[in-house]
């Protein structure tokens, strides 16, 4: 059924986009065929495993304290994480395009690492510098700060998995920059902050809150880095992909599904929020 | 780039932001890196060569091998594929599969794994069919298979759409109308064209297939030396406290890491030479 759409298709829509190159039908057929197998079924088996709960038992999972609980520290964990890296990564990314300093490209290489490295490496790799007898854990456990098994340890991961996102979202446009609408604001006699706060501030703040939204979306999906430093207690530091996979151990499909098709929603609707602020960036950037 | 301009931000401000940077930068990205070596050889170079010569290691590093030669080719094909339709092409709906693209970015890779169980899985729609032709997907290998390629399709893809937006298609037409056939083009134009951004995306698939977990972690059924990859055994081998052997196995996926990384960054500098060069 779902193939059809692909084969059938008529080499007339082909003509509409004005190409003479051939392989419409070949390339999108077999592609709309391998994402149909690999994304639409998978989806579709989900969405019918939810539409066996009628919406009274789907809002009672999720009402459920245990799952609302995990709702919270995944959505919170994510938020501040994607705000300290919001701030973090704007110095980084400012740092690293405007000032010249020895090992600026093996830095600006190694902000990939999080993309690169396997999520459960870094997971156990802060798992064991925050723990009471690793390097930083036995600088901060003297001061009361317990940062492994603690919530504070799922903001640390986070922070690991997302700092790419600002940096590399928020690079391109200092480096773009107008300089010549910052000379003329200098030259106006504008201070540096005052420059900064009117001038540059505003021009990156479209793509500052993309890099924050891209690294809140990912935080709240992340698994591998959080559950070696996490003691994932129910109500405490479980998260929510967690329960997911607790629920399929017990072979409660339905549940897993119900917490699956919610965070697939919010995925979406975060989706759209990132699309609407990438457009806005856009704009931005075609005004200047 | 580097012209200087007459009185720029004040000196200072430049002193606290590099050291900011270093002491995050330090936290977040160095001192995990060196962890993960000094926990990998704390207790001699003996006991991690007796570590990663296991064989719990080394069959899982066989079957996080298998996977990504199974995922990266069939996912760098279907990219370039579906980069050509969506690129060469104006078809209704291109936008709403542009967007279908991004899916396996947006969801949480646990959910990618529980799709696939809520398919194949014993209690799943296709589980008693599968059952009586004693085909097992999920908990072995095929399942495994499925999820990685699920999370890594779209590096491919989302690398070569943008890049073959930018070439446009005037090359291909011009050797059509020189009189090359469709699949000469493809292999001797196109492919030139995009052989940096397409060795990129492949780079970036490669390491995901080998490092990825929670999505795999659901399918795996976690049957010791049998359904376990690489990042599986590392996760293992963690929760029983054999810390040295885990590090050691964690120290093989970071030199993978960082020579994805040096590999990845060379890319990057060709691209953007081609991109001079256009």
């Amino acid at each position: 059924m779902l193939d059809v759409t692909g084969i059938a298709a008529p080499g007339a829509w082909a003509k509409t986009g004005n190409t003479s190159l051939p392989g419409f039908g070949l390339t999108l057929g077999l592609s709309l065929t391998y994402l149909s197998l690999l994304l639409v079924i998978p989806l579709a088996a989900l969405a019918l495993y939810t539409a066996r709960l009628s919406l009274p038992e789907y809002w009672a999972i999720l009402a459920d304290e245990r799952v609302s609980s995990a709702f919270c520290v995944s959505f919170l964990s994510a938020g501040y994480a994607a705000v300290i890296n919001g701030f973090f990564g704007f110095i980084i990314a400012w740092a690293l395009t405007r000032y010249a300093f020895f090992g600026r490209k093996l830095i600006d290489a190694l902000i990939d690492l999080p993309f690169a490295i396997p999520t459960a490496v870094a997971g156990i790799s802060l798992a064991v510098m925050f723990s009471p007898n690793g390097i930083l854990g036995k600088i901060l456990m003297p001061l009361g700060i317990e940062i492994a098994f603690s919530k504070a340890g799922i903001v640390i991961a986070l922070i690991f998995i997302g700092l790419p996102f600002v940096v590399r979202t928020v690079q391109p446009v200092i480096r773009e920059l107008d300089r010549e609408v910052e000379e003329a604001a200098m030259s106006l006699g504008a201070n540096f902050a005052q420059r900064f706060f009117k001038v540059i501030f505003p021009s990156i703040l479209p793509a500052l809150l993309t890099g924050v939204a891209l690294s809140f979306a990912r935080g709240v999906g992340e698994y591998a880095t959080i559950i070696f430093i996490s003691s994932n207690m129910p109500y405490e530091t479980e998260i929510v992909p967690l329960l997911i996979v607790k629920k399929l151990l017990q072979f409660d499909y339905v549940g897993a599904s119900a917490l699956g098709s919610a965070m697939l929603i919010l995925a979406f609707l975060l989706l759209l929020v990132i699309n609407l602020l990438q457009s806005w960036m856009k704009r931005d950037g075609n005004a200047a | 780039m580097t012209i200087t301009l007459i009185g720029r931000e004040p000196p200072i401000i430049k002193t606290v932001l590099l050291t900011v940077m270093f002491l995050f930068l330090g936290v977040f990205i160095f001192i995990p890196l060196v962890t993960i070596f000094s926990q990998a050889f704390q207790s001699g170079l003996a006991v991690y060569r007796k570590a990663i010569a296991s064989p719990e290691v080394l069959s899982s590093i066989k079957l996080t091998l298998t996977i990504a030669v199974v995922c990266v080719p069939l996912n760098t094909v279907f990219g370039v594929l579906l980069a050509w339709a969506i690129t060469k092409f104006s078809f209704p709906g291109k936008s709403v599969l542009t967007t279908l693209i991004e899916l396996p970015f947006a969801v949480s890779p646990v959910i990618a794994g529980l799709m696939f169980v809520l398919l194949f899985g014993a209690q799943g729609w296709f589980g008693e069919t599968l059952q009586s032709w004693n085909v097992k997907i999920v908990f072995a290998l095929p399942g495994i298979a499925l999820a990685t390629l699920f999370v890594t399709f779209p590096f491919v893809a989302r690398t070569l759409i943008p890049l073959m937006q930018e070439i446009g298609k005037d090359d291909e037409e011009a050797a059509l109308t020189l009189g090359a056939t469709g699949w000469q083009t493809f292999f001797r134009v196109t492919l030139h064209n995009i052989k940096w951004g397409l060795l990129y995306g492949v780079i970036l698939t490669n390491a995901r297939a080998i490092g990825e977990y929670g999505a795999v972690a659901v399918v795996s059924g976690l049957v010791r030396g049998e359904t376990t990859t690489l990042p599986l055994t590392i996760g293992i081998l963690f929760d029983e406290y054999a810390f040295s052997a885990a590090f050691a196995a964690a120290s093989l996926l970071t030199l993978l890491a960082l020579l994805t990384l040096a590999l990845k960054t060379m890319m990057e500098r060709m691209l953007e030479r081609e991109k001079i060069d256009r």
